[in-house]
């Protein structure tokens, strides 16, 4: 067998994983060293090259059909890179800044990548299994960073015993459908799948375990506790990397082990949990005052968003939700950094709407990102979250599902209030007390105006991502892929 | 070409350079922002050097001339889909730049004047060159997504500017309830513009009016209404207008340009400009034409009740906005962009002027808290006012002409507008082209005619003639009248530009039948008309000349009715008992248009609340009680490993559990529905 091939094929993921044995071996020499982070820095940024390096490549297995490498799983990876590679950056001052700061940290992320990576090139549903478990326990110890504070506490117990939960299903799931249909590869799920009981629920509980770690409707309930008790920068991490490795995944079961046959109606399914998703998202939303829990919810919507692509169930639908994924991940990190930032000021509970009164006009650049990306997160134009949410209602209008893309439409305004109403209070208010708000180090700032600047960008210019994503989707090589929609 | 490429991205440049130079010099350099004279002079000449250059096209098109289009880039192309960064200059789109550019320029310089002693002189200038921008954007634009671009663009700016002088709280309340009722709008554009590309494929207008038989009768009727209630967002109609006369809370010159003369009038374009399409469909051509009247009636009679000048002014333009919609749906679309041209000049002068007087009254207010003298009053109320033509007189001959040019009186510019739109209702109703309604609907024109005209002068004479009545009202301010002054020039300028384009403005449209009861030819004098029949889609005039005369003189006789009515009514300070007049002769009637029709009232009650109950009752309640109050239930036992049990044992994660199976079971039956 071909190992160098193989780990060629999965580079970035053992990059990353050999970064973290790295970091551990540093943090049991010297503890909290600065060395812990450079490591972690320096290979995400090889991790980075190598999955750029890979973009246009077609799909095609390696680690004998255990992963797929290439086609929309490269893609996935770059989001998944980029989204660990921005938080590192925004963690390394505020842990610090919170007095939080441990060398460990690093090594818990670095893995938690690793996984996900392997979640979302897998190709077997053992191999799906790891990657899910390796991602997942590395974010329960994460959520209790704090654990001299009860949210934090609960936060990774809360995740913790639900996450146990949803394996339970997922576990279940998969033993389900080997049992229908005697095998774990998922291109050969594909092949063998029918429409008795046993392979039906099978995948809904495999279905189940998905939709939980997207946090849809209804198996969203830890989201807002577990967001709101992980320290801020960490739950950016949460709420982009994790969530983009798994409908990169979903992608993948989705179109290669699910076929729509008679009898069976995905595009039913998915436009339910979308519809409850984004319309209970955005209500919820509309009431909190507590940024971290609106922003809790806010992404709850956004998945919604995402599974609209889904529902859609055709190539154009799947390089939406990427993109999307994509859009998500930069806004949303964005946003999360300047909430951070905000939050470690003294004085006030800034984690608190009301006590941003005023304090738009103090330090500028931290104003205008953060009115970019609620801009960008509610959807106006020219922006990169208007050109996500055109791609997957487009796709929805193109698969012939008007209404599904109408209730997006109108859930997606009635979000424009509850983003809005934080920029009213950062700029059209008067500030309750006089604060001084300090400056952030420069690898702050710059992270959080590169970060607006590629919202801008990507809202003007989608054009290279969605375009190209179109073919690499398609480009399933000689691995076979089923469309989702039901043919005549 | 290439020259002209680079023309036309000068003329959508220059605006945003100079909001980028206001904005980010303002934002980080605090001495930059006193330097009023260079901010000023930066952002005029941002908007002057475009109005020239506009100027240049229209000297070098003819009415034959083709569209042109500049491509510049390529905006989004994703499979099938692109969508490119093009603007179109035809007829149509040159003659709303030239209304944007020219009376911006004049706005802009106006407000050197008007907001000389604002701190946030630099903000304002940077918002106003943003929002020309953006409405360059939208009459430009060659496809529907740019237009939408400049659409919701339009409307952040004129949220940011309603809110301009946010710390007082009723103000930002304002810039938030325009933009939610635009927001309603730009719903139904939104998803009319997603129905027009799965038919043709495209967003371009040309490939869209190119391809009209490629829609079925239901998408022609679906997108026709979609992008009317989308227009009646923007544009303030029944059911969407309260929005308006709220937003009179941003500085007067905002409402001059965007809530007057440019913004409001993108409704209007967006239907002229798909007006091929529209005339497919007499249904929803009917629907336009009767919410265009209704909400022409139902505003004018509110104008009547009103005390605050401005906001007489706002109820005005609704009204005239309704004239609008009632030409487009009776197949007038020149008629329609006739009078949104008139109205531009007209109405943006006499905000300017209202500015104008409630610069003085201000004044006023201030020099009496100089003298010691504690008296507060609301600088906007005309019942304050009185006799300041005296005072004031070219703020006062401006905002007279103007008034005498909305009342339609001829020959000024309101007149023939106003008269080619009710034109075309009566031969929409006696034409093949429509039904019988079309005759009600002139009917309701010509009453709003009737009050169009007497609200009109009731505003100028209460506020111009008679006596200066601050002191009657006031004690302490007896002898106030010595502190009225006349505006400076930058102001004074601007008014006299508009109030002669108010004047003579109507000779663009002057209708062909008065040449050719002499001539006994065919005549096209009408310009306005030449000028765009390639563009739009008119309904024939098919009226005989004696019904057309016969309509002209009703009009001419209904404003001068509505004028004289007006003079006995108001001349000599007898507002207060004529008004009580008018409210005892209507009634119940006259206190439903006081309470405008208690619009405000029934949304609050049938939308707002409703969704703020369900939102904060149920919601809310049930995240607090089952999620929070499981939090908080658990505290101070989290440190213990035992709490794991107590998990198990307050049944909260039962409760999950109990989701997570309902969602497998929900999920089990919709896959085998």
């Amino acid at each position: 067998m071909d190992y160098l091939g193989d780990i060629q094929a999965f580079l970035p993921g053992v990059i990353t994983a050999l970064a973290g044995l790295i970091v551990i071996v540093i943090e049991s020499l010297k503890k909290d060293s600065s060395a812990t982070f450079w490591v972690t820095v320096l290979s995400l940024v090889a991790a980075l090259f190598f999955s750029i390096q890979s973009l246009g490549t077609g799909l095609d297995t390696a680690f004998s059909g255990m992963l797929v490498h290439g086609g929309a799983v490269a893609f996935g990876n770059v989001i998944i890179v980029v989204a660990t590679l921005f938080c590192v950056f925004i963690s390394e001052d505020y842990l610090k800044g919170i007095n939080h700061y441990y060398g460990e940290t690093y090594a818990l992320i670095l893995f938690a990548t690793t996984g996900m990576m392997c979640l979302a090139g897998s190709n077997d549903l053992i191999t799906l299994f790891i990657g899910l478990e390796t991602m997942s326990i590395c974010l329960y110890v994460m959520a209790g960073l704090i654990k001299d504070e009860k949210s934090g506490a609960e936060a990774a117990l809360k995740y913790f015993l639900l996450g146990a939960f949803s394996t339970g299903f997922l576990l279940y799931g998969m033993a389900l459908i080997y049992g229908a249909t005697g095998t774990t590869n998922i291109s050969a799920i594909g092949a063998a799948a029918s429409t008795d009981l046993l392979f039906l629920a099978g995948a809904a509980l495999l279905l189940v375990g998905f939709l939980f770690k997207v946090s849809a409707v209804p198996f969203h309930m830890w989201t807002p506790d577990v967001y709101q008790g992980t320290p801020t920068t960490l739950t950016a991490y949460f709420a982009t990397a994790s969530k983009a490795a798994t409908f990169v995944a979903l992608i993948m079961v989705l179109s290669r082990a699910l076929p729509v046959m008679e009898g069976l109606n995905w595009q039913m399914v998915f436009s339910v949990i979308a519809i409850l998703t984004m319309v209970f998202g955005n209500i919820i939303a509309l009431v909190q005052d507590n940024l971290k829990r609106m922003l809790a919810y806010s992404s709850i919507a956004h998945a919604g968003y995402a599974l609209v692509g889904l529902a859609a169930g055709t190539p154009e639908g799947y390089s939406a939700v990427l993109f999307y994924m994509f859009a998500y991940t930069i806004m949303n990190i964005g946003a999360f950094g300047v909430i951070a930032y905000y939050e470690r000021n003294k004085g006030m509970d800034f984690s608190e709407v009301q006590n941003l009164a005023g304090l738009g006009f103090k330090k500028p650049v931290m104003g205008i990102a953060l009115s970019i990306f609620l801009f960008s997160l509610a959807g106006i134009p020219p922006l990169v979250g208007f050109a996500g949410k055109y791609y997957v209602f487009a796709a929805a209008i193109n698969a012939e599902m008007v209404t599904l893309a109408v209730i997006g439409v109108l859930a997606s305004a009635a979000s424009v209030y509850y983003y809005l109403r934080v920029m009213v209070y950062l700029y059209f208010r008067e500030e309750h007390k006089p604060v001084e708000l300090f400056n952030p180090t420069l690898l702050y700032k710059g992270t959080i105006i590169i970060l607006a600047i590629l919202t801008l960008y990507y809202g003007i210019e989608p054009i290279l991502p969605a375009s190209g994503l179109m073919e690499l989707l398609n480009s399933y090589g000689n691995l076979g892929a089923v469309t989702n929609v039901l043919i005549p | 070409m290439e020259s002209a490429t680079a023309l036309l991205s000068l003329i959508i440049a220059l605006p945003l350079a100079g909001f980028l130079i206001n904005g980010i010099i303002g934002l980080f350099v605090e001495s930059f922002r006193t330097k009023k004279q260079l901010i000023g002079i930066i952002a005029n000449t941002a908007v002057f050097i475009p109005f020239v250059i506009a100027v240049y096209f229209f000297m070098n098109m003819n009415a034959g001339s083709e569209a042109v289009v500049f491509k510049l880039f390529t905006w989004i192309e994703a499979g099938s889909f692109s969508v490119d960064i093009a603007y179109r200059i035809d007829q149509l789109s040159i003659m709303m730049t030239l209304v944007v550019t020219g009376v911006g320029f004049l706005i802009h310089l106006y407000s050197m004047g008007y907001m000389a002693d604002d701190e946030g002189y630099w903000k304002f200038f940077a918002y106003l060159n943003l929002f020309i921008f953006a409405m360059l954007n939208l009459v430009l634009g060659n496809n529907l997504l740019l237009l939408f671009l400049g659409w919701e663009g339009v409307g952040v700016c004129s949220y940011l500017l309603i809110g301009f002088w946010y710390t007082d709280m009723a103000k930002s309340d304002a810039a938030k309830k325009a933009f939610i009722y635009n927001r309603v709008g730009d719903f139904a554009f939104l998803i009319a513009m997603f129905m027009v590309f799965q038919t043709v494929g495209s967003l371009n207008f040309d490939a869209i009016l190119g391809n009209l038989e490629a829609f079925s009768e239901e998408y022609i009727v679906a997108i026709g209404l979609l992008m009317f209630v989308g227009a009646t967002g923007k544009s303030a109609q029944i059911p969407l207008f309260v929005w308006l006369p709220d937003a009179m809370a941003g500085p007067t010159p905002v409402s001059a340009l965007i809530h007057a003369a440019t913004m409001v009038t993108s409704g209007i374009y967006l239907i002229s400009r798909m007006s091929p399409m529209y005339v497919l469909s007499p249904e929803v051509m009917l629907v336009v034409a009767v919410i265009g009247a209704l909400t022409a009636i139902v505003a004018a009679t509110i104008a009547i009740t009103q005390n605050d000048i401005k906001s007489v002014l706002a109820y005005s333009t609704v009204s005239q906005l309704g004239y609008m919609f009632l030409a487009l749906g009776a197949g007038g679309f020149t008629a329609a962009m006739f009078h949104v041209v008139t109205h531009a000049f007209f109405k943006a002068c006499l905000f300017l002027g209202s500015g104008s007087v409630i610069h003085t009254m201000h004044h006023v207010e201030h020099e009496l808290e100089h003298e010691g003298k504690d008296v507060h009053f609301d600088p906007q109320d005309m019942r304050n006012m009185g006799g300041l033509r005296k005072y004031m007189p070219s703020t006062y001959k401006t905002f007279l002409i103007s008034t005498i040019a909305i009342a339609g009186i001829p020959p000024l510019a309101g007149f023939f507008s106003k008269d080619e739109v009710l034109a075309m209702a009566a031969n929409a109703g006696a034409g093949e082209f429509g039904s019988y309604m079309y005759m009600a609907l002139w009917g309701v024109g010509i009453i709003t005619a009737f009050l169009t005209a007497f609200y009109m002068f009731r505003l100028t004479l209460t506020t111009f003639h008679g006596e200066f009545k601050l002191g009657k009202r006031f004690k302490e301010a007896i002898g106030a009248e010595k502190y009225l002054h006349e505006s400076p020039a930058t102001m004074t300028i601007p008014l006299w530009t508009l109030a002669g384009a108010a004047t003579v403005g109507g000779f663009l449209g002057v209708p062909n039948f008065i040449v050719e009861t002499f001539t006994h030819e065919e005549a096209h004098v009408n310009l306005l008309h030449n000028w765009l029949h390639h563009v739009t889609a008119d309904v024939e005039l098919t009226l005989s000349h004696a019904v057309e005369w016969g309509l002209m003189a009703t009009s001419i006789v209904i404003a001068v009715l509505g004028v004289v009515v007006a003079f006995r009514m108001y001349n000599n300070n007898q507002q207060q008992e004529s008004d009580a007049a008018i409210a005892k002769r209507f009634g119940g009637l006259y206190d439903l248009w006081k309470d405008k029709y208690n619009l405000d009232e029934v949304y609050e009650g049938l939308i707002v609340r409703p969704i703020v109950r369900v939102s904060d009752k149920v919601l809310a309640v049930f995240d607090m009680k089952v999620v929070d109050g499981f939090v908080n239930a658990t505290a101070g036992t989290v440190k213990l490993f035992g709490s794991l049990f107590r998990y198990v044992q307050t049944g909260v994660v039962s409760s999950y559990a109990l989701a997570f199976v309902i969602g497998v079971i929900v999920i089990l039956y919709l896959m085998v529905m």
